[in-house]
């Protein structure tokens, strides 16, 4: 590149740099915050995790031995709590993302008609996506399905005798459940904003072809709308793996009843800053990390067999 | 209905509901099926606000009036003393406090977010720059980083830093950038910007940053009020970061105290809990009714090509 010709009399130019190297510059320039951050804020902690999860740190660097595998041999052979922690985010992730979509696919397509009142609507049911994680709903939670909850308030005029959910082990961990179901509206947003892209002209030619509506659904909707369910999917899953706020506060930090919610980033907290053991809970941090990622990788491989891109049809 | 599932007559409902909004139903005439739609999605709206309702209504209420019945309406129980008493907190540190606390902290988030993530996002979508697509590479996964992978190496960080309860481990890491989704709307807002804007700027011999400045940032206002909106709501909700990093009182934001207050009021003062409650929702609502149509076209474009 030979140095630049365009010389304007507004910049003087101390060096006779060609543009490309430059812009080169300048791009680096504008990248320093994120730079600065991704590696002493994102980075280096990562790498750092991986290091510390080899020792027995404790807080203090003079007495921190490296142990190897230790960690990760405990965690899989003599943490009880480590699997009923995994069993639990398990069962919470994979029971509350399927009905969340479920959800917010319905009340997408049914908001979809063209029907007035849209707005109010839309409203009602994205506010809680955005309050869901907050303490306060937590707080809230807590009284709604308490013995003298709301919910036995309500099943009192019909006769009906409760007992407290949050208390019971059998049904804590369906009310924290419910508060994701609850939260729908994020994901619905996204669909709905995906229904306004398919083509009428489609649903007019199956209709012309004497298609009925639930297989207008199936061979149209479904799949125009599957790249999002993807991307809700995995966005959904990873956010369940990270709950904590509705547990801690609901649980009183515990995870109980009986352990009935004690999820991993919970347990990953007790480890790490009630028990100090931060070697152990940064060996727990890249469990979760590789448990992520591998589902997540799991998500996109299966997207080969269920999701349409439309360029294929 | 005597399922132990307090799940089971609620969902029972609304998926009844979900039946009659689709399929199954085109023998139908179509004001039929519309009023059908109107009912199942008001029976859902109903039942989705109704806690909240609730939570209002018992924080207005004298407390013995609240565990009473499940209605709506306060009437003779009506009091305002729960904020009054809710309001001093824990006696000596009141939630004037916690509210100051979490509007700093908030308010310096999002406008960390802002300035950092507009810088990259620039960078990335406009500039060439050797490792551009690694770089960019990098960035997207931090998108679907669990935050528990980085805790304990960052709060060592922090403490070594000495910023333990600061405000700093909490705003310092928004001036970097490092909440990546909002650097990813940027770029996809700036990618959209015509090339031919920032070629006429470059002929007239603006520099990169005389073009971002004048061009793309008045430019890119949907993308500055939908970080701003979404910095604002999760920073003020965020609870695991504070609650690591903070330790006296005089610094918890109101989540923390709203925690504090829950343990410290156990069972006794539900009233003021609720009001509390209520009051730590405010700001979120107030900014999103606010900001409602930017949050959603937010939202959306993130999901689409």
């Amino acid at each position: 590149m030979p140095r630049s010709t365009t010389k304007s009399p507004s910049r003087v130019r101390f060096l006779p740099l060609s543009s490309r190297a430059r812009e080169g510059i300048a791009g680096y320039l504008f990248l320093l915050p994120w730079l600065i951050g991704f590696i002493c804020i994102t980075l280096g902690p990562i790498l750092a995790s991986l290091a510390l999860s080899f020792t027995n740190f404790s807080g203090s660097f003079a007495r921190a031995d490296w142990v190897g595998f230790d960690n990760y041999v405990r965690m899989f052979t003599a943490d009880r709590a480590f699997w009923g922690s995994l069993k639990v985010t398990s069962q919470y992730v994979f029971i509350s993302v399927p009905i969340l979509l479920i959800f917010a696919l319905a009340v997408a397509i049914t908001l979809n008609r063209g029907l007035s009142m849209l707005g109010i609507y839309r409203t009602i049911f994205y506010l809680p996506s955005l309050i869901g994680t907050s303490v306060a709903i937590a707080v809230l939670w807590r009284y709604v399905f308490g013995e003298h909850g709301l919910i036995n308030h309500v099943l009192d005029v019909f006769g009906i005798e409760g007992f407290s959910y949050i208390g019971d082990p059998r049904t804590a961990l369906g009310t924290i459940i419910v508060l994701n179901v609850w939260t729908f509206g994020a994901p619905m947003v996204i669909f709905l904003a995906g229904l306004r892209q398919i083509p009428t002209e489609l649903y007019e030619a199956a209709t012309i072809d004497g298609a009925r509506s639930w297989q207008r659904f199936w061979h149209i909707t479904l799949p125009s709308l599957s790249p999002l369910v993807l991307f809700n999917g995995v966005l959904s899953m990873i956010g369940g793996f990270q709950a904590f706020t509705q547990v801690y506060v609901v649980s009183d930090g515990t995870g109980g009843p009986a352990g009935s919610t004690l999820f991993y980033t919970l347990l990953l907290y007790q480890r790490a800053f009630t028990q100090l053991q931060l070697g152990y809970a940064s060996a727990m941090a890249w469990v979760l990390l590789i448990l992520i990622a591998a589902i997540t990788v799991l998500f996109f491989l299966s997207a080969r067999y269920w999701v349409h891109y439309g360029d294929e049809q | 209905m005597s399922a132990p599932s307090p799940t089971r007559p609620r969902m029972a409902e609304a998926i009844s509901d979900r039946s009659t909004g689709k399929s199954g139903l085109s023998h139908l005439p179509d004001n039929v099926r519309t009023m059908l739609a109107h009912t199942g999605l008001l029976a859902t709206s109903f039942i989705m606000i109704y806690p909240l309702l609730w939570l209002m209504a018992s924080a207005l209420r004298v407390p013995e009036a609240i565990f009473v019945s499940p209605g709506l309406w306060p009437g003779e129980h009506f009091t305002l003393e729960n904020f009054t008493h809710g309001w001093e907190g824990l006696g000596f540190v009141s939630f004037s406090t916690f509210f100051i606390n979490s509007f700093v902290i908030t308010g310096l988030s999002v406008v960390g977010n802002i300035f950092s993530c507009a810088l990259a996002g620039y960078a990335f979508a406009r500039l060439r720059f050797p490792f551009r697509r690694t770089l960019f590479a990098l960035m997207m996964c931090t998108i679907m980083l669990p935050l528990h992978a980085l805790l304990i190496p960052q709060y060592i960080l922090f403490s070594t830093l000495g910023w333990l309860d600061t405000f700093l481990p909490l705003v310092v890491p928004k001036f970097l950038a490092t909440e990546a989704f909002f650097v990813f709307l940027f770029v996809q807002f700036f990618r959209a910007i015509p090339r031919e804007l920032s070629e006429a700027a470059r002929l007239d011999g603006c520099g990169h940053l005389q073009i971002f400045l004048r061009i793309f940032v008045p430019l890119s206002l949907p993308a500055i009020a939908t970080t701003a909106a979404f910095s604002f709501i999760w920073t003020w909700n965020d609870f695991l970061q504070p609650l690591i990093y903070l330790n006296s009182p005089q610094n918890y934001t109101v989540p923390i105290g709203l925690s504090l207050f829950l343990d410290s009021t156990a069972e006794s003062n539900f009233g003021a809990l609720f009001a509390m409650s209520l009051l730590s929702l405010l700001p979120v609502i107030g900014f999103f009714l606010s900001f409602q149509r930017l949050l959603v076209a937010g939202i959306a474009t993130t999901g689409l090509k």
